[in-house]
């Protein structure tokens, strides 16, 4: 029973630094496989891992009128966002804290996130910062409702809204052609795409250009702030790329019954998952540019136009049903 | 039984989709894709009712809409448009953001319609009508929010797009019916390319708000 508690926790805690260790090498594929694509050298895969090691050794600049809150944030935003990205079940579906891995509780503990950073880029007063934030809010107040109403069709389709109660259910019940399921998947991989600040929505290869969201909030941070706040940015991609395959491809994940063997295959699955996505990822901010600003309400409520059709059909089905 | 009712679930759902993406395209050009796009769809679906319950004149409904909707209307049209030159961005009555969410409301409002007015009829008809409402609704949408007259044929014929779908749902269209409604919608076709060509030439556009001033109770 003690060693069954100390596997327990083991697994968690694997899965935990597995994020954690994944993240920069997942962010290097995307960038290798669109370099690739674009018939350039590249960097190497694992520059992710030397530009953070770089940073730490670095020394943080900090501007004068800076007050405790830009100094705090990055701890803290790195800090929420590794622990949504560990609760999010990754390899295994009956870990120790996965009754915490609740989706409600995971928007939230991003949410929380996103307003450290958008206060942070507010803080020093200068205008970059301002824009960024703002934007951020922006996209924020339109990717959040079709989360939410992501999640509620995913909890309507599964009967539970933790995470590996749907990612069990979807495992028992893999051939269910769901109509509704299909639409969350397109509208959870935009609200991916706004949250990450990739390629529609923003372009995160550069902080030249006046468009910026992402990079104009983190403009003032340098040294170990900067690569605290990169290191958070990597663990969301992280989180969203696992969160995708645990609802929408969850095939090879660990049942809650499973042994060390069971957990074994579950993570390689898992890993390779991951960085097929990434790859897809480069693809795909390869293949399409950049949107205008002004057309990012128009392309977020396309994700809010079908996380209400998701549900709208998920009721139908329901009603059908009974 | 239940996989069958699930893909024609899901192809009628992959029409609706489409009818929302008509409402959201900006371009004459991706419009008339879409459109087809949707009408290969509802080939599909209606192949596939054709396939499931073993009824096999649905195999000739099928094939019309695949050649007369997916393939001889879009390709008319993409040659009208070509002509007239008109490939630049569709100008709206509304915005998209408006025009997706009344297309929403629309949506909800045919399901609970169809939950209130064929209770305790067989549930996969129930559901198949209900998308195939939305989708004829939307079609209607389409012609109220767009002022060109090439987008409103094409919201006219999506219209049509969800007749056939609900048709297929409800068991019911005989062949004689679903001939002659195709064919007379290519002659509605015929129509509306004279008239389009017509407009374009007393007005120089085809933008039909050219056709209020001819009222002459304004001004």
């Amino acid at each position: 029973m003690t060693g069954d508690l100390v596997m327990q926790f083991l697994a968690q805690g694997v899965q935990m630094f597995m994020v954690l260790l994944i993240a920069p090498l997942a962010v290097g594929v995307v960038r290798r496989v669109k370099a690739r694509l674009m018939r350039r050298q590249g960097a190497p895969l694992l520059q992710g891992y030397r530009d953070l090691a770089k940073l730490l050794r670095k020394e943080s600049v900090i501007a004068e009128n800076a007050s405790w809150l830009f100094r705090s944030a990055p701890s803290l935003i790195f800090a929420l966002t590794w622990v949504a990205a560990a609760l999010v079940p990754s390899f295994a579906s009956g870990l120790m804290f996965n009754w915490a891995a609740d989706v409600v509780a995971l928007v939230a503990l991003l949410g929380a996130a996103r307003a450290l950073l958008a206060l942070a880029g507010m803080d020093v007063g200068t205008s970059f910062g301002g824009i960024g934030s703002s934007r951020e809010m922006m996209i924020a107040t339109l990717a959040e409702p079709a989360m939410m109403l992501i999640v509620l069709t995913l909890a309507i389709a599964a009967g539970t809204t933790r995470l590996a109660g749907v990612a069990d259910f979807f495992i028992a019940e893999p051939l269910a052609v769901r109509v509704s399921l299909a639409l969350s998947l397109v509208a959870l991989i935009i609200v991916a795409l706004a949250e990450n600040a990739r390629i529609p929505v923003d372009n995160p290869v550069t902080h030249l250009e006046l468009t910026m969201v992402h990079e104009a909030m983190i403009l003032e941070y340098s040294g170990r702030h900067l690569a605290l706040i990169e290191a958070a940015s990597y663990l969301k991609l992280v989180l969203y790329l696992s969160l995708l395959i645990c609802l929408f491809a969850p095939f090879g994940m660990a049942p809650a019954s499973a042994g060390v063997g069971g957990w074994a295959i579950g993570l390689l699955a898992w890993t390779a998952k991951l960085l097929g996505g990434a790859a897809l990822l480069g693809v795909w901010e390869v293949s399409i540019a950049k949107m205008r600003v002004f057309r990012l309400p128009d392309f977020l409520g396309i994700a809010f136009v079908f996380g209400f059709l998701a549900i709208l059909l998920a009721f139908l089905a329901r009603g059908a049903l009974e | 039984m239940n996989q069958a009712y699930e893909i024609s679930h899901l192809l009628a759902g992959v029409m609706l989709v489409t009818s929302f993406a008509l409402l959201y395209q900006q371009r004459v050009a991706a419009v008339l894709n879409t459109f087809a796009a949707q009408s290969i769809t509802l080939a599909l679906a209606v192949a596939w009712a054709a396939w499931s319950q073993d009824r096999p004149d649905l195999f000739i409904t099928a094939l019309i809409a695949l050649t007369l909707k997916g393939i001889v209307i879009p390709v008319a049209l993409h040659r009208t448009v070509a002509r007239l030159g008109i490939h630049r961005e569709v100008e709206k009555v509304v915005g998209v953001g408006v025009a997706l969410m009344v297309g929403l409301a629309l949506t909800g409002l045919a399901q609970a319609l169809l939950f209130k007015v064929t209770h305790g009829t067989a549930s996969h008809a129930r559901e198949e009508l209900a998308l195939a409402l939305a989708i004829i609704l939307m079609g209607f949408l389409m012609m109220i929010v767009r002022r060109n007259a090439v987008t409103q044929i094409v919201g006219f014929m999506s219209m049509e797009n969800g007749l056939i779908l609900a048709a297929t749902g409800a068991r019911g269209m005989p062949l004689v019916v679903e001939v002659s409604v195709a064919f007379s919608v290519l002659i509605a076709l015929f129509v509306f390319a004279v008239f389009v060509f017509r407009i374009r030439e007393r007005f120089d556009t085809i933008d039909i708000e050219a056709l209020d001033r001819m009222r002459g109770d304004r001004r």
